[in-house]
């Protein structure tokens, strides 16, 4: 059985999806840890965890749906840059786990359980502790800076296939049909 | 003659003598609010309690208590350092919330509806506290609205962010009641 020409829909929408979410999760993480103490503040802190939370379960079920499917066949290209794209994947996914996971560790850690759209309170995993939520805090904005770097090489990557390649890799990922 | 009035004079030493002193190191005193759905403890480290109680005229009783608010804590330096401004407690002219007693029913074995005036920021309302009263120990919550009393004011005042409802707890341990 051959390799499929692109990405199934769902792989497409949960892509995409995805990729808004941890964008607009990551800008609101870098604008609400500036603001002083205010209802603002509050508010913005709360989103960004339901936020996290969403972006950890459309994850689960996005690797679910990765490992279930095949991918598309690599573009001709050198091997190293097939090397390279692979592991950038590999790692991004393991970042979508591993970014939320220590912001919900954290928000445990210091004592501001997460309720899931102030509906669902989600279980502590680690216990109430002043000096593992400043760590996890400091883990917690590492990771998510690495997952920056992450997005930035893939988009990088998907760029030069466009523009420098023309080889009409992004089709695979497009929204439109065929 | 002794033999016979021993028994007497143990009880007559175990009755309540009136005036019981707080001992504040088993005593607490807490909260508990949502924000956000997020439900957030809170505590306060000094409080002083007067109590003068026989548990055989209960309704004579005469329970005061005091709280420094300044002693607040929520567990995070920087979020007590907030509670402490004028929007919160504004402990720097309202170093103290009090609760006076204007009356106690009894209402089961060892449990009482204690009433009473409970002020915070100048603001006063009537309050009903149920307790328990074991082993020395005077436990029980009570709901408030919290602003009621003006605490979070202005931007804060919006209930969406933090809710109204606040229950206050509390486990006070007395020595010679």
């Amino acid at each position: 059985m051959s390799a499929p020409l692109r990405y199934t829909r769902i792989a497409v929408v949960l892509h995409w999806l995805l990729a808004l979410a941890i964008v607009g999760a990551f800008l609101v993480g870098l604008y609400m840890t500036d603001l002083p103490f205010s209802p603002q503040r509050l508010k913005l802190y709360n989103w960004h965890k339901w936020a996290g939370v969403t972006i950890l379960a459309l994850s689960a079920l996005r690797l679910l749906w990765r490992l279930t499917h095949r991918p598309p066949a690599d573009a001709p290209m050198p091997a190293w840059q097939a090397r390279a794209a692979h592991a950038v994947h590999l790692l991004l996914y393991l970042a979508f786990f591993a970014v939320p996971l220590t912001g919900w560790a954290m928000s445990s850690a210091k004592g501001f359980p997460i309720v899931w759209f102030g509906k669902l309170p989600l279980p502590d995993f680690v216990p109430k502790d002043h000096d593992l939520g400043e760590l996890l805090e400091s883990v917690h904005a590492w990771l998510a800076y690495g997952l920056a770097a992450l997005v930035l090489a893939h988009v990088a990557g998907a760029l030069k296939h466009q523009f420098i390649d023309h080889d009409g890799l992004l089709s695979r990922m497009s929204l439109r049909r065929p | 003659m002794l033999k016979h009035l021993a028994p007497w004079l143990i009880a007559a030493a175990l009755l309540p003598a009136g005036a019981a002193t707080l001992q504040p190191d088993k005593s607490e005193l807490g909260f508990t609010f949502k924000q956000m759905g997020v439900p957030v403890d809170g505590k306060f480290k000094k409080f002083e309690a007067q109590l003068d109680f026989d548990t055989k005229k209960p309704e004579a009783g005469k329970i005061s208590f005091t709280v420094d608010l300044g002693s607040v804590s929520l567990g995070d330096p920087s979020y007590d350092k907030e509670l402490a401004a004028a929007t919160w407690f504004d402990t720097k002219r309202n170093g103290r919330a009090s609760f006076v007693s204007s009356a106690i029913r009894p209402t089961g074995a060892g449990r009482y509806d204690v009433a009473g005036k409970l002020t915070i920021k100048g603001a006063t309302q009537d309050v009903v506290v149920p307790i328990t009263l074991t082993g020395g120990v005077a436990a029980g919550s009570v709901a408030i609205k919290r602003l009621d009393f003006k605490i979070g004011d202005g931007e804060w005042a919006d209930t969406s962010i933090v809710a109204n409802d606040v229950t206050v707890k509390f486990k006070l341990a007395f020595s010679g009641l």
